[in-house]
């Protein structure tokens, strides 16, 4: 167990969290709770994308004095894919939001399951 | 290189510049733009789709000067191309059907973020279809969704708003699926361009290593995909997003973007991983159960809704679960069918939803069946648009469901053992469960309506009944031309791995 924290710490951080995640946007009932779950979500794939690419002891690819041997850097295909998706996560987070405000402005909740009540209460 | 072979980067690009630049036109000139557009990417794909039929070959497009395994690429082939004129051609006919309805329904000033919206899917599902790369994939399912969830709370009411955040949960919890199964992908193989993909997944299957983890990586490819494709125990948000929203949001929803998620699934599993991969860890057997179940259990939910539009919406659970059921044998056979099958649902069901609304505008905004009573003849362009589509999904000969029916069961046959039983029993009953929701539905809109009500008549316009018209003739198309679809189909499949 301790073998495993030292040399994989990233890794199991990551799963912790994605767990936390993922059942924060699957069963929590309110609204903003959910969008937090989501996030801590995505976050914890980013953690663990860019613990994938990281290689001890290097530094970010950019050339710096002339060193241009590919020792010297650390995968930057993970931290280019891991910027692509904070931009679609924000983009997501930003509309779930302006979802969340329109349901409360109209229910005056943020409860998900008193929502849908009030809803089929409208339609009799 | 010809020319006609920038048609996939010429026409995802052309999506993008109208869908942003509908953002700032008037909502007039921006529902003109998006039919243009639909109808300028089906041409110049069908030319596409011509050209590589005639060559017999499909061909890896460069973005940039990078070569592979750095570089992004497209791949075209016919079936690419075939499809990516389908997905134009029924959105062409769903926004010209529902242009009125929508004009009706969305907010004056909002009718161009709509038709952004539109152009920015058909740009999201045709990127879907070319993309040689995973993370191109992964993006584009992402605006996808977002579309999507726009789309839904267009009309803006409690219904679709609370659809619209049910669908964006659901949804959400597939990418973030996706997103961990690209990573885990990128973890094993180093790559993320599809053929280099398939090449160290092949080597890493025969060498036995990371059985588990190569399992847990298409398995989660699969979960994340079926549940943005409304696969049957993830389908909850479904019968309220399609039911209350406009109808041509309905109509693209259903047919084309739940049908992209499949398509990418498909590239997934045939191109990246390899058929024979994921029939060694029996993870199409996981597909083929679950498709079996919604076959059932979606014809089911359909025929116990009392609603017009929520039948139509559950009767997509039931054919979503139809191409599940046909990828998951796992063979070329049920390939095909799952394919054609998939081109046939998507005309008949974006063209019974938008001849649905026609028929309830019919019947004083009602979609209740004791209400539609006689509305196929108040409105007799939508009743034979409804009736040839629903005649269709439930197999009547000549039309597409039937030839794809008879696929499905040939390709059981093919199959043989359990899984031909099981398949063929789950087509009996569902078709039975079709025949019992559709044609009494199509019965309904002929009867004698209920005695002392009088119906004000309906004009549903110029527009949407060349929609229809559109609809019918697609619909007969799609069975008459069987023959050379299917053939297109199955090379296509051949050059496709």
């Amino acid at each position: 167990m301790r073998e495993l924290l030292s040399s994989h710490l990233e890794e199991v951080v990551a799963v912790l969290l994605f767990g936390v995640g993922f059942t924060t946007l699957l069963l929590n009932r309110n609204l903003i709770k959910k969008i937090i779950g989501l996030n801590i979500m995505d976050t914890a794939i980013y953690l663990m994308f860019t613990s994938v690419g990281y290689v001890t002891g290097r530094t970010a690819p950019i050339s710096q004095g002339g060193v241009d041997v590919m020792q010297t850097y650390i995968n930057p295909v993970p931290s280019g894919l891991v910027l692509t998706g904070i931009v679609v996560s924000v983009s997501v987070t930003a509309l779930m939001l302006s979802l969340t405000i329109r349901l409360y402005r109209r229910y005056h909740t943020l409860d998900i399951d008193r929502i849908t009540l009030l809803m089929k209460g409208e339609d009799e | 290189m010809p020319f006609v072979r920038n048609v996939p980067f010429f026409s995802i690009m052309l999506c993008m510049v109208c869908g942003i630049s509908s953002a700032m036109l008037p909502g007039k000139i921006a529902r003109r733009l998006t039919v243009m557009l639909s109808l300028a990417v089906a041409v110049m794909n069908a030319f596409l789709l011509a050209h590589l039929v005639s060559a017999g070959e499909s061909y890896h497009y460069l973005m940039g000067h990078f070569e592979a395994p750095w570089g992004n690429e497209l791949r075209a082939g016919p079936l690419e191309a075939l499809l990516a004129v389908m997905m134009s051609v029924v959105l062409l006919l769903s926004a010209l059907g529902g242009m009125r309805k929508m004009g009706e329904q969305v907010d004056g000033k909002k009718q161009n973020i709509v038709c952004t919206m539109l152009d920015l899917m058909l740009a999201a599902t045709l990127s879907m279809l070319y993309t040689n790369d995973l993370f191109t994939g992964y993006v584009f399912i992402e605006i996808m969704t977002l579309g999507s969830c726009a789309l839904i709370m267009s009309r803006q009411n409690g219904r679709t708003m609370v659809s619209a955040m049910r669908y964006m949960i659901m949804s959400l919890l597939g990418s973030g699926m996706v997103l961990i199964a690209i990573m885990l992908t990128y973890t094993l193989t180093g790559h993320l361009l599809m053929e280099n993909i398939r090449e160290a997944i092949t080597a890493l299957y025969a060498s036995g290593q990371y059985r588990t983890p190569l399992t847990v990586t298409i398995g989660l490819f699969f979960v994340g995909l079926g549940i943005k494709s409304a696969l049957f125990p993830f389908h909850t948000w479904l019968a309220d997003a399609y039911g209350y929203s406009t109808p041509s949001a309905s109509a693209v929803l259903s047919s084309i973007v739940s049908k992209a998620y499949i398509l990418l699934l498909l590239k997934i599993f045939v191109r990246m991983v390899g058929m024979d991969v994921v029939r060694g860890l029996h993870l199409n057997d996981l597909l083929f159960g679950f498709g079996v179940i919604a076959m059932v259990m979606g014809s089911l939910s359909a025929m116990h809704s009392h609603d017009l539009r929520r039948m139509v919406a559950y009767s997509s659970v039931a054919q979503i679960g139809y191409l599940f059921a046909g990828m998951g044998l796992g063979i070329d056979a049920g390939l095909v069918a799952a394919l054609y099958h998939l081109m046939v649902h998507s005309a008949a069901k974006s063209s019974l939803f938008i001849s649905s609304s026609a028929l309830a505008d019919a019947s004083q905004g009602s979609k209740r069946f004791s209400d539609l009573r006689g509305a196929g003849k108040r409105n007799p362009v939508a009743g034979v648009c409804f009736s040839i589509s629903a005649m269709s999904l439930v197999g009547i000969p000549v039309l597409g469901g039937f030839v794809s029916k008879l696929y499905f069961s040939e390709a059981a046959f093919a199959y043989g053992g359990v899984h031909m039983w099981v398949l063929l029993l789950a087509l009996v009953i569902s078709t039975l469960l079709n025949v019992l929701y559709f044609m009494k539905t199509v019965i309904t809109l002929y009867r004698v309506p209920q005695e002392g009500r009088l119906y004000e008549p309906a004009n549903h316009g110029a527009t949407a009944t060349v929609a229809m018209c559109g609809f019918v003739a697609l619909n007969l198309l799609m069975g008459i031309l069987a023959q050379p679809i299917v053939t297109i189909l199955r090379d296509g499949l051949g050059l496709f791995v």
